[in-house]
């Protein structure tokens, strides 16, 4: 049935969406600053993982063949820590720790989630189209 | 033409086939970032003529012939032009075309449906 594109897409825009939040927090924590490593912000980036096997519903639809968030990894690239003694989240030895985003990768991750993004709105748009021109069959 | 016992003839299984083609490429479209996945396409050719004796059995004269399309058979493997290194072989720009075409195709085998109706209705009404 072509309803069942509108669930696959729905999946797709849902988990690109999610992209799309978990870089938004990626950037706007990009300053942000902690008094130990483990506290540090560390970036923050979604695992996709296909809905192959396991039949869902999106908004009604079925979305086998579609894709889900499976989990959001930190990023393990280094946490840099600078010299601050002034800073009030300073450490004992008056150190800070920056977080480990790339606001460039960010950047380029925004884009490429968009342009996934338009992507599955497109195709929802031809299925539609292509459903309305299936009901006025009965016009022939 | 035999018109009242296969009034649609391939056209009503095309429609079907052509339905599970677009569905399989926007499911590669959907996971065109997910890793590890492989996209998928219909060989058309292939589940088009093993659909063809699946029909229903008619055992009584009243039966109506039907066109069920239950056959996973003709889905293979779309071999990708270049290869990413997180094993994905969606090629977003690849799928795109592909989707148009199966559209386009779709809106065909639509409009042939149509024409065949409307060749019913104008034999029925005797104009």
């Amino acid at each position: 049935m072509i309803k069942n594109i509108f669930g696959i897409a729905g999946t797709a825009l849902n988990a690109q969406t999610i992209r799309l939040n978990t870089t938004a927090s990626n950037i706007a924590n990009a300053g942000s600053i902690a008094p130990s490593e483990a506290e540090a912000f560390r970036a923050k980036r979604p695992v996709f993982r296909a809905l192959i096997d396991q039949q869902d519903l999106n908004g009604g639809f079925p979305t086998l063949g579609g894709v889900k968030v499976s989990r959001i990894e930190d990023s393990t690239s280094p946490i840099q820590k600078t010299h601050d003694p002034g800073n009030p989240a300073a450490d004992d030895d008056g150190y800070v720790y920056l977080s480990n985003v790339n606001e460039v990768t960010e950047m380029v991750e925004m884009v490429a989630a968009s342009r996934s993004f338009q992507n599955n709105v497109e195709v929802v748009n031809t299925a539609k189209q292509l459903m309305m021109r299936t009901l006025e069959i009965s016009k022939a | 033409m035999k018109l009242f016992e296969n009034p649609f003839g391939i056209h009503e299984r095309a429609v079907a086939v052509r339905n599970q083609r677009l569905e399989l490429l926007a499911a590669n479209i959907a996971n065109a970032d997910t890793p590890h996945f492989k996209a998928r396409d219909l060989d058309f050719q292939k589940i088009l003529t093993a659909t063809q004796p699946s029909e229903m059995a008619a055992t009584n004269s009243k039966h109506f012939a039907t066109g069920e399309l239950e056959n996973p058979g003709g889905i293979v493997y779309r071999i990708p032009y270049n290869t990413a290194v997180d094993g994905n072989t969606v090629e977003i720009n690849v799928e795109q075309a592909k989707y148009g075409q199966a559209a386009a195709e779709y809106q065909a085998t639509l409009q042939f449906l149509e024409s065949r109706i409307a060749g019913i209705r104008k034999a029925l009404k005797g104009e």
